[in-house]
């Protein structure tokens, strides 16, 4: 059933517009991230939805009502910020209160919830300490259960670990995702950063200049990026120029390497130039590798990047990466070496922007 | 000799500031002849005249102050949050005070609000305290509002509204119990220097006739000799009192606020 329903969402300041047509279909207890570079218009779109913002065009429902005449503190929706925004005059448990207080709820309702969202958080012997006296992870969390406690009916995430440091960062989003589930709430997420969005979401907007480019569970959106933008972005691709040989046999050829792709090639004519996507992990050049497809070319450079290594060679003009993992017998072919990459025809994928 | 000079320098500064100071209070203490007495501060006490300038200036400073956050801090939060763009013409606009004197704001108010005007405020007793209040307002417009601009700028008052909106809270809440106690230092400090500044005022209230401390002062000066001395070293007491509350409430700010 669908909950948050955002229709032709618009937004534009001054002559600027920021989110062009955005249509998006939320379940409830549905965890979606949106996915993109900064200025995508992705927090705006986060802001329309708690009411910062007014759309300069479309509709927001909310389980079947509108959004459109409610003021932010109308609508209940819990919000997280980059920046915490703990309020620095009151201690932890006064902070997890505040919309209870506000909602004017009884004194034993509010002392119970605040523990139990203390507990949730894991901090209930935090619940004295004042924002300054914690740290950044700390305050997070006491973020989450302030916004968690009124019980709103959806959780809004504005990219709540940028500020944090990288293992801080994962343990945090774990602790998320494991509290969205355990709560059941709809929720949504706004990342730049790839991992995250891929590690805990059921499904990824990925957003390129106020659109989205395309919407997908992330295993959808990193195997079958639909657009040149959402393969570029969201993990590492080889993106290679091919010339289609025989449409009708899906033939093309990638420097003098003749390729039979899997996907059919569309309304491509013979001598076009199209664009093929290939993850580095796809391929390898183990003498042992499975595939079906195989390119032969000479290494340009290879690097160790602790858990794998990863090789560039080159394919005709095309230079293609891929990695192996790390192993201590594993010797990484050498500069000017020929290798041949073998790799399944399924995991080239043509990009059709 | 670099020391020495830098020593010369303060000691002639302290001199110059001390002395005076000490002569006042030394000569405060001479009412009795031949022994230092507190003769004069217990005559300027014992004077009901005195207590009754001094109560009402007290409370006309409690009721400016009251006014003045009630104006300053939602004025300013506003400004800093909504428009950010009309800053420099609202600090302009409380600057305007210390370019104008006293005498010409309040010829301004007893012209505009006189007893034939359209708001006859200076008819009636409570009409005149009530402009007198208005006037104290606005001759401490450029610290109290220089003092909570400052305290709002040391606190990210665009997510912390936000974060209470989205928790239900509406503007008076969000003002009451978010944007208040986080710039209640700053506040505080607006807030004696008011009071420091009413205390002492003579244009106005002289001017709309009003008994406040500020004309008594000048009145007994005119006409005694040990009394006025003694009402200016308890004066000088009050305003250095203010001043050394305003520091430690900066300090306990310093202290609340500290990083993790």
């Amino acid at each position: 059933m669908s909950f948050l329903n955002l229709t032709s969402i618009q937004k534009s300041f001054g002559p600027v517009q920021v989110v062009k047509d955005f249509n998006m279909v939320i379940e409830k207890g549905e965890f979606v991230s949106f996915l993109g570079p900064s200025g995508c218009g992705k927090t705006t779109v986060l802001r329309m939805i708690a009411g910062f913002e007014t759309p300069s065009g479309g509709t927001i429902t909310i389980n079947g009502k509108s959004q459109a005449n409610l003021r932010p503190n109308q609508r209940n929706i819990g919000m997280v910020f980059q920046a915490y925004a703990l309020f620095p005059n009151m201690n932890v448990a006064e902070n997890v209160a505040f919309g209870l207080r506000v909602a004017g709820r009884p004194k034993a309702e509010v002392d119970q919830r605040v523990k139990e969202m203390l507990g949730l958080i894991k901090l209930d012997h935090l619940a004295d300490r004042y924002p300054y006296q914690m740290s950044g992870g700390q305050q997070q969390r006491v973020a989450l259960a302030r916004a968690l406690a009124p019980k709103p009916q959806v959780l809004l995430l504005d990219e709540p670990l940028s500020a944090l440091d990288a293992k801080i960062r994962v343990s945090l989003r774990e602790e998320i995702r494991m509290i969205q589930q355990q709560l059941g709430i709809t929720t949504v997420f706004v990342t730049h950063d790839q991992e995250e969005a891929l590690s805990i979401s059921d499904r990824i907007v990925v957003m390129n200049a106020g659109k989205a480019d395309q919407i997908g569970a992330p295993a959808e959106i990193y195997n079958r990026p639909a657009t040149r933008f959402v393969a570029s972005f969201v993990g590492t691709l080889n993106l290679i120029e091919a010339k289609v040989v025989d449409p009708a046999s899906n033939r093309i050829s990638i420097g003098d390497q003749g390729v039979t792709l899997r996907e059919p090639l569309g309304n491509a004519k013979a001598g076009d130039t199209i664009s093929l996507a290939l993850r580095p992990e796809a391929g390898s050049i183990a003498p042992d590798a499975k595939g079906d497809t195989a390119l032969t070319g000479e290494v340009i450079s290879s690097n160790f990047l602790g858990s794998v290594i990863r090789t560039r060679m080159k394919v005709g003009t095309a230079v293609i990466s891929f990695d192996m993992f790390n192993s201590p017998g594993l010797v990484p072919p050498a500069v000017g070496e020929t290798a041949t990459l073998r790799f399944t025809a399924t995991d080239l994928l043509i990009i059709r922007d | 000799m670099k020391k020495f000079w830098a020593w010369g320098a303060l000691i002639f500064g302290l001199l110059y500031f001390i002395l005076p100071l000490v002569g006042m209070t030394n000569f405060s203490l001479k009412m009795r002849r031949g022994v230092y007495s507190l003769d004069a501060y217990a005559v300027v006490l014992g004077d009901p005249r005195f207590q009754e300038t001094f109560t009402y200036s007290i409370l006309m400073a409690l009721s400016t102050i009251v006014f003045g956050v009630l104006l300053v801090v939602p004025t300013a939060y506003w400004v800093r949050l909504k428009l950010p763009g009309l800053r420099p013409y609202i600090e302009f606009i409380t600057l305007l005070p210390l370019v104008i004197p006293a005498i010409v704001i309040v010829f301004g108010y007893i012209r505009l609000y006189n007893t034939s005007s359209w708001l006859p405020l200076t008819g009636t007793t409570t009409g005149t305290n009530i402009l007198l209040m208005f006037g104290y307002s606005t001759l401490a417009l450029p610290y109290m509002y220089r003092s909570v601009d400052t305290g709002l700028r040391s606190i990210d008052i665009a997510t912390l509204t936000e974060a209470a909106q989205s928790l239900g809270a509406g503007w008076t809440t969000i003002l009451a119990k978010i944007i208040l106690p986080n710039v209640l230092v700053a506040v505080l400090s607006g807030a004696f220097l008011t009071f420091a500044i009413v205390i002492g005022e003579f244009t106005m209230a002289a001017l709309l006739n009003r008994p406040a401390f500020g004309p008594y002062m000048q009145l007994l000066g005119a006409n005694r000799a040990y009394e006025p001395a003694a009402l200016a070293v308890m004066s000088f007491a009050l305003t250095w009192g203010c001043l050394g509350l305003i520091q430690l409430v900066s300090r306990f700010q310093k202290g609340a606020q500290s990083p993790a």
